[in-house]
């Protein structure tokens, strides 16, 4: 089990509560479950990585237990109850240092302190549909849902959020807009937040402005969005939908740059690989699929690997070696240089339609940064 | 030139082009040929100008063929027979099913996740006879006769089904009435040009929507040689070659509108067969004769449907998630790969 765990790059939950690993480099998946417990209402609803060395997976469940497992072992190491069913199902789990961040579909948002017995509770209004948790400041996070904007929340000022967001202006109809927001990501290396929402548009917004309403607006399709995720490079996001269509927007102007075919059912997670231009997608047509984003092919060294129940939530920690194949030049020294080092990677949690957290890691720009100044170093050497 | 010849002279001409085709050797069997301005070689059937002699001389042409064919089949036949034991296996002709895609999503019968998910989801009521299906028959709005009758039909086929006018009502409206009344099924067929062309076919506590294109219907009176109506007594059901995942989850879909326990005294059997992704529906009345023969008569409506699309949830185009969307340019790019 545990070698089997150590190998898997692609973390899924299914709606049978079973947790499954995906091993690229084998093209196997493996099925990781409690012994106990194989019943509809231990449905994964939410993922996310326990620590920053991706060695423990933390997963919610619908009947409001949050079970680790840990991928060094491959079992499941522990169990806390962070809620019931009569809640609503988890929106979102995050990690703090010390904590773990819970927020449920009716609203209630708690932070659980290890070692304390106390949790401080938020109530962001009602209808959730995501919770995320900003990479780079960690005590921040955004909520957002049914008729109930973005806000974010400063989880050490836990009164009033930071940011709630305006809704836009009336129609050319003078109606109200009404308001659903399904996903939210931050975009790295600025304040700015992107949402996707149930009326299939994507809207970006910048607290650091004084304007509350979206500074960008951008619509796709005809089917509410269900899922977002941000490729590497601060220009793009990708967004799926509830009829299987996946597309590349941009964010610049707005306008879509290209879609991604082979779904053929509601897209419920997506993900890019924070260095290699590849995006995995998961949704209720039962496989994992893996996309080329440069030329919005379906990269075949993965073709889509089948699940037999429906995936919910997934994410990722690639190992290298998935990469390093595609890398060229210089072959041998790199090859050597990557199979050392792992990557951490973000990871996607996509339910039914519920919570997603996305965790992104400045470590790997550290250590690209770090590789590119030994190359050159070893250039010089030679020369 | 050719265009002067008659009807002869172009028989011969053929007879001529073709040795020499063949080669020198057969010039020397027929003498006439070598007087005959040679023909080119690339000479084809479609550059004579004239019907009549176009026409003549490909039907020469396709007999010649014929009876090579069959020659060669009399060869190869004389050789089997001569072999007897060691002929080797007959050879299989190809067709588009056995020619299928391997679907990855085909249902392995001992896969155990795929059981448990089928053990616990929405049709398990059925499967356990915990629950008995109920049937709400539906048309779109202002239905025409055909379509009245057919669903007439439709209730006589499937037990324990109503039959309800529309009058412009809201799908979305009528579910909740439907729960509360404690239907299972709501089926609602749709309309076009005095046609029956679709079928909405939502199980009702929040259950999976699947949308169906609906054609070749065939009312009772249409059938030759049909038997008496339908009796009352509940049909067994069969379902053919639904394979892969998609296809459980639509045969299940199907096996749940009838309850779960057949009335074998009544001898009557509605059938869901796949081929092709396209499912041929047949309501018969069977009869065994003795222990090798059986005699069917066709009873009530026979119509074919192709999914369309499979919703998780009740009845919800705008907002719905999907589970299976049929996608035209993506999926029908390949004649030989089918996902039921």
């Amino acid at each position: 089990m545990a070698d089997k765990s150590q190998t898997c790059s692609v973390w899924l939950g299914s709606e049978t509560g079973i947790l499954k690993g995906v091993s690229l480099s084998k093209k196997r998946a493996f099925n990781f479950c409690d012994m106990s417990s194989v019943s509809r209402d231990q449905e994964i609803c939410a993922l996310t990585w326990g620590d920053r060395q991706e060695s423990e997976v933390l997963v919610g469940c619908v009947n409001g237990s949050v079970k680790t497992f840990s991928t060094e072992k491959g079992v499941f190491t522990e169990t806390r109850v962070c809620g019931d069913i009569s809640q609503g199902r988890f929106t979102g789990i995050a990690v703090t240092d010390r904590s773990l961040i819970t927020c449920v579909e009716s609203g209630l948002l708690k932070v659980w302190t290890e070692g304390s017995a106390d949790t401080v509770e938020i109530n962001v209004g009602g209808e959730v549909c995501r919770m995320r948790q900003n990479p780079s400041q960690r005590h921040r996070v955004a909520t957002g849902g049914k008729e109930n904007p973005l806000k974010v929340w400063d989880l050490e000022r836990p009164d009033k959020p930071i940011f709630t967001a305006k809704n836009v202006a009336n129609d050319w109809l003078d109606l109200r807009v009404p308001v659903w927001v399904r996903d939210v990501a931050f975009i790295p290396d600025s304040d700015r937040i992107v949402t996707c929402t149930g009326y299939h548009q994507v809207r970006v917004y910048d607290p650091s402005t004084p304007q509350r309403r979206p500074v960008l607006e951008a619509e796709f399709g005809e089917y509410p969005l269900t899922t977002l995720a941000l490729p590497a490079g601060h220009d793009r996001v990708v967004v799926g939908n509830t009829h299987g269509q996946i597309a590349i927007l941009d964010l610049r102007k707005g306008l879509v740059r290209g879609c991604m075919k082979g779904l053929a059912g509601s897209v419920r997670g997506l993900q890019c690989h924070p260095s290699s231009p590849l995006l995995a997608s998961c949704g209720l047509d039962r496989f994992l699929r893996i996309h080329s984003l440069e030329d919005r092919s379906t990269v075949r060294l993965a073709p889509p690997i089948l699940f037999s129940a429906l995936l919910n939530v997934f994410f990722f920690s690639f190992l290298l070696k998935l990469v390093g194949s595609d890398a060229a030049g210089e072959v041998e020294e790199v090859k050597e240089e990557e199979r050392d080092e792992v990557w951490d990677s973000m990871e996607t949690v996509s339910e039914k339609g519920e919570k997603r957290t996305v965790e992104e890691e400045a470590e790997e720009s550290r250590e690209t940064a770090e590789k590119k100044e030994e190359k050159k170093k070893r250039k010089k050497a030679k020369k | 030139s050719k265009k002067c010849k008659g009807k002869k002279e172009k028989k011969k001409e053929k007879r001529a082009e073709e040795a020499e085709e063949k080669g020198p050797e057969s010039e020397s069997a027929e003498t006439s040929s070598s007087t005959r301005p040679a023909l080119p070689p690339t000479f084809s059937l479609s550059e004579i100008k004239n019907k009549q002699r176009r026409q003549l001389m490909f039907m020469k042409l396709k007999q010649e063929k014929r009876k090579q064919k069959l020659e060669l089949r009399k060869k190869r036949r004389k050789e089997r027979e001569a072999l007897g034991d060691k002929a080797p296996p007959k050879e299989v002709p190809k067709t588009i099913e056995n020619q299928r895609v391997y679907d990855e999503t085909t249902v392995d019968p001992e896969d155990e996740e795929v059981a448990y998910d089928e053990g616990t989801d929405e049709f398990s009521a059925y499967f356990n006879k915990l629950i008995n299906p109920k049937v709400l028959i539906t048309t779109s709005d202002r239905p025409r006769g055909r379509t009245v009758r057919f669903c007439e039909q439709l209730a006589t086929v499937i037990p324990n089904a109503h039959v309800y006018y529309r009058r412009g009502l809201a799908l979305k409206r009528v579910i909740p009435q439907c729960i509360s009344r404690d239907f299972t099924y709501l089926m609602v067929i749709n309309e076009d040009r005095k046609v029956p062309n679709g079928m909405i076919l939502c199980h009702l506590p929040d259950g999976p929507t699947a949308h169906f294109k609906v054609s070749s219907v065939r009312l009772r009176k249409e059938m030759k040689r049909r038997g008496k109506d339908p009796t009352e007594h509940y049909p067994e059901v069969i379902l053919n070659n639904f394979t892969t995942r998609l296809g459980h989850s639509i045969g299940r879909l199907f096996a749940a509108l009838f309850p779960h326990d057949p009335q074998f005294q009544g001898r009557q059997v509605a059938t869901f067969h796949n081929q092709r992704d396209f499912i041929f529906f047949r309501f018969h009345r069977y009869i065994f004769r003795n222990e090798k023969k059986v005699g069917i008569q066709e009873l009530g409506p026979r119509f074919t449907l192709k999914l369309r699309s499979l919703q998780k949830g009740t009845f919800d185009s705008k907002f719905g998630e999907y589970e299976w969307v049929h996608k035209r340019h993506e999926m029908d790019s390949n004649r030989r790969k089918f996902h039921l």
